[in-house]
């Protein structure tokens, strides 16, 4: 890192940290001096001592909706790079399925997920799946893309040196993929979060189990606004360090090599 | 992956055809009337005839788009035919491969693996054919030294600078000791100072090594420099115009570069161009060359 970028990357951090505060402080003064009730907007102060309170609660529902996100996560990255793989193999593969794992994209996975909780007796199998399904989808068509997306004259390379399929493949193709792969991942990241509070939604589970969807549910029938909040804010975290985590995952894996990764050209 | 480049080369039209010698005094690639069209109707190559002398620095030279590229990959076996055959050392594309019979390409760019270090870029030839760590260790320090890259065996190919990429990938190309090496317009891409100082070396190389060389190349100068036969290609359809002899010493240096006879050779290159372009003194290649 040379001195000359270091404000820069000082500003990349403290800009929106700035913006942050500023909202803050004034969603707190219009709370305070517009004397908006509680129930309608709580002001920050509130929300961070809910956050408090309600911690045992709250935080025991992230952990059940975090595990179901990573759960799905894990599944979908090992399904996914599966698929892609396969699809690679050929291209009338590719083109008879494509269009299925599309369907499954494009259908809104509130339509999807009533089903597959009734089909599924496992309420928590069902929950993973369903954030599986929304979370797949970038994890296959970044990856296939990639896995196809192989400098030509490499593979001229390789096909001289009477390279096998598998010496293409891992030496050449999967590398090549990596790029790609962890895009769709940065997405995916979210997307399992996302895919699992809208499944907890449908699904309704509370007790033992009750994830943080189901706490903004009954935060919400109950009117206590604050407990919404402080959930919604518990979300927001934990999709920001979802993706925080794949861009610093990213970041490490292709630090040598991949221009999205380079400071500056040497 | 891409069906109409897959190169069989067990087809009976290749392995049949002879060469005009067999065994070893056979020409290293006989190409025997070979055609090329592709599959949008496109006629790259015009029944082709050419042979590859064993140790000679044939350079392919003409204008852009006259099929140099094209009849170079079919050298390399990366292409086949419409019509007519190649054989390699007497043999087919199958043979190639073994002691004796070893092929190796530098591309127009460096085409390196950007995930790998110097070393196992140019490690690569040797690992896919598993090749004994012991035995790759020394091939790759001597390929790494033989092109003055010894202290950056271990740097990422985005720290080197681009004529120092192409020697890692000229690196690459000789760590299997490779019988023909074969290079796509390798220093089109470089300024002209690098471009002066890798010819140099590629000339100390082909020296030292005892290599069979095939140059595909746009430029009248390089193609002097270097070579000690030029085949001048002309285009639409792609086919072979004449084949010059550059009956000059080696080693060759400034002093030649800025004599008489190379001005002469120059010129001579320089209008077969031209009429191979249909007397027009344009079309990628201007005949710049006389002094």
């Amino acid at each position: 890192m040379s001195a000359k970028r270091e404000p820069v990357e000082r500003w990349r951090v403290a800009a929106p940290v700035i913006v942050a505060v500023a909202v803050l402080a004034l969603w707190q003064a219009w709370t305070v001096l517009d004397d908006v009730p509680t129930y309608l907007v709580p002001s920050p102060l509130v929300v961070a001592n809910t956050l408090v309170t309600d911690a045992a609660l709250l935080f025991a529902s992230l952990g059940v909706t975090v595990s179901i996100a990573l759960r799905a996560l894990a599944i979908a990255i090992v399904a996914g790079v599966a698929i892609a793989l396969v699809f690679v193999q050929s291209r009338w593969i590719e083109a008879a399925f494509t269009p299925y794992v599309v369907l499954l994209q494009v259908t809104p996975i509130v339509a999807i997920a009533p089903l597959i909780i009734i089909w599924v007796r496992n309420t928590e199998v069902a929950l993973v799946l369903c954030a599986v399904v929304v979370a797949i989808f970038p994890i296959v068509s970044d990856t296939t893309l990639g896995l196809r997306s192989v400098d030509p004259r490499l593979i001229d390379l390789f096909r001289m040196n009477r390279a096998t399929r598998w010496q293409v493949l891992t030496r050449l193709r999967i590398p090549s993929a990596l790029p790609y792969f962890f895009g769709g991942l940065r997405i995916a990241s979210g997307l399992a979060l996302i895919g699992a509070v809208v499944a907890e939604f449908v699904a309704g589970t509370g007790g033992q189990g009750a994830g943080l969807a189901y706490q903004i549910l009954m935060a919400g029938i109950q009117l206590n606004i604050p407990r919404l909040f402080a959930a919604l804010v518990l979300i927001t975290v934990a999709g920001v360090v979802f993706y925080g985590s794949t861009v610093l995952l990213s970041r490490w894996a292709l630090r040598h090599w991949h221009e999205s990764q380079l400071d500056e050209r040497q | 992956m891409e069906p109409q480049r897959r190169a069989d080369h067990q087809g009976p039209s290749l392995s049949a055809v002879p060469s005009p010698v067999e065994g070893a005094q056979a020409p290293a690639v006989h190409v025997a009337r070979a055609s090329k069209t592709w599959p949008n109707g496109t006629r790259a190559l015009d029944a082709i005839d050419l042979n590859v002398r064993r140790g000679e620095f044939l350079t392919i030279l003409g204008p852009s788009g006259c099929g140099k590229s094209t009849l170079l990959h079919l050298i390399a076996g990366l292409e086949t035919p419409t019509s007519g055959a190649l054989a390699w050392w007497g043999g087919p594309f199958a043979a190639t491969g073994d002691e004796g019979r070893r092929l190796a390409m530098v591309f127009q760019s460096p085409t390196l693996m950007p995930w790998a270090r110097v070393d196992a870029n140019v490690r690569l030839p040797l690992a896919l054919q598993q090749v004994p760590r012991d035995d790759a260790d020394r091939a790759v320090a001597d390929a790494i030294g033989l092109v003055g890259l010894a202290e950056f065996e271990r740097h990422w190919p985005r720290e080197l600078s681009g004529g120092m990429q192409m020697r890692v990938s000229i690196a690459r190309a000789l760590v299997n000791h490779p019988d023909l090496l074969l290079m796509d317009e390798p220093f089109g891409a470089l300024d002209e100072f690098t471009r002066l100082r890798l010819d140099g070396e590629l000339q100390q190389l082909w020296r030292k090594r005892e290599l069979t060389i095939v140059f595909v190349t746009h430029s009248i100068h390089e193609a002097v420099f270097l070579s000690t036969r030029v085949a001048v290609m002309g285009p639409r359809p792609g086919r072979l115009i004449a084949e010059i002899e550059i009956d000059e010493p080696h080693p060759r240096g400034e002093s030649f570069r800025l004599s008489t006879r190379f001005a002469g050779h120059a010129q001579r290159l320089s209008q077969l161009v031209a009429q191979a372009c249909g007397g027009e003194a344009g079309d990628g290649a201007p005949p710049n060359a006389a002094p």
